[in-house]
């Protein structure tokens, strides 16, 4: 598999008007760098990230294959 | 240790009174401490009326989150049971949004396992809550 999925929730998701995309990926590429390629612009600073469901940095590394997730500061509870 | 989230909006005491039910060979006789949060959405917010909300959430991670979080408070904690259970969708004013419970032989494992999990669940578990109100819709801010 040589994609990657991507979501993104709640306001910015409405700030980029989709819920989810795949883009095409060949090498292990970072979280950010992958935000600036499909997104544009730098991650902005607050913004969370998960891998797989599971909480990661900007600097972590996703693969082909691999669920990405952007999304703000969560505000459950 | 049991973690729900769902759409349907759900009775709190009703929801408790079905978990001792059901984990009654677990409970009976060992639980001397039941303690219990129930969180249910106002109808003001910042100074302005909000006439309903709308939960989303991330389907999945979410309630491995949570799982995370009863597993870790398990670990922390000498309990008997934990039952977490959210809303997600449309609420109305003074529905219940979230409970958390914990039981334990004594008080101070459940006070501390019940704070904890909603602690968490607060800053780690992947909602967020868009208010309606008069002015309009926004996204609630962390607080």
């Amino acid at each position: 598999m040589s994609t990657v999925t991507i979501r993104y929730f709640a306001s910015i998701r409405e700030q980029l008007g989709r819920a989810n995309e795949r883009i095409e990926l060949s090498s292990p590429t970072s979280a950010g760098d992958i935000w600036q390629q499909a997104a544009g612009g730098l991650l902005p600073s607050n913004t969370l990230v998960a891998i797989n469901q599971i909480y990661a940095s900007p600097q972590t590394l996703v693969h082909p294959g691999d669920e990405l997730a952007f999304f703000p500061p969560v505000t459950g509870g | 240790m049991t973690v729900r989230v769902q759409q349907d909006v759900f009775d709190p005491w009703r929801e408790l009174a079905a978990h001792e039910t059901a984990q009654v060979e677990r409970l009976a006789g060992q639980a001397g401490a039941a303690v219990v949060f129930v969180g249910r959405m106002r109808d003001f917010s910042h100074g302005t009326p909000v006439t309903a909300m709308r939960l989303e959430h991330y389907s999945g991670m979410t309630e491995a989150y949570l799982e995370k979080i009863s597993i870790e408070a398990c670990t922390r904690w000498e309990l008997l049971d934990t039952l977490i259970l959210h809303r997600f969708g449309s609420l109305q004013p003074d529905d219940p949004i979230v409970l958390v419970a914990a039981w334990s032989a004594h008080r101070d494992a459940a006070f501390a396992a019940t704070r904890y999990l909603i602690d968490e669940l607060k800053t780690r578990a992947p909602f967020w809550k868009q208010e309606q109100t008069p002015a309009g819709n926004r996204w609630v801010q962390p607080g």
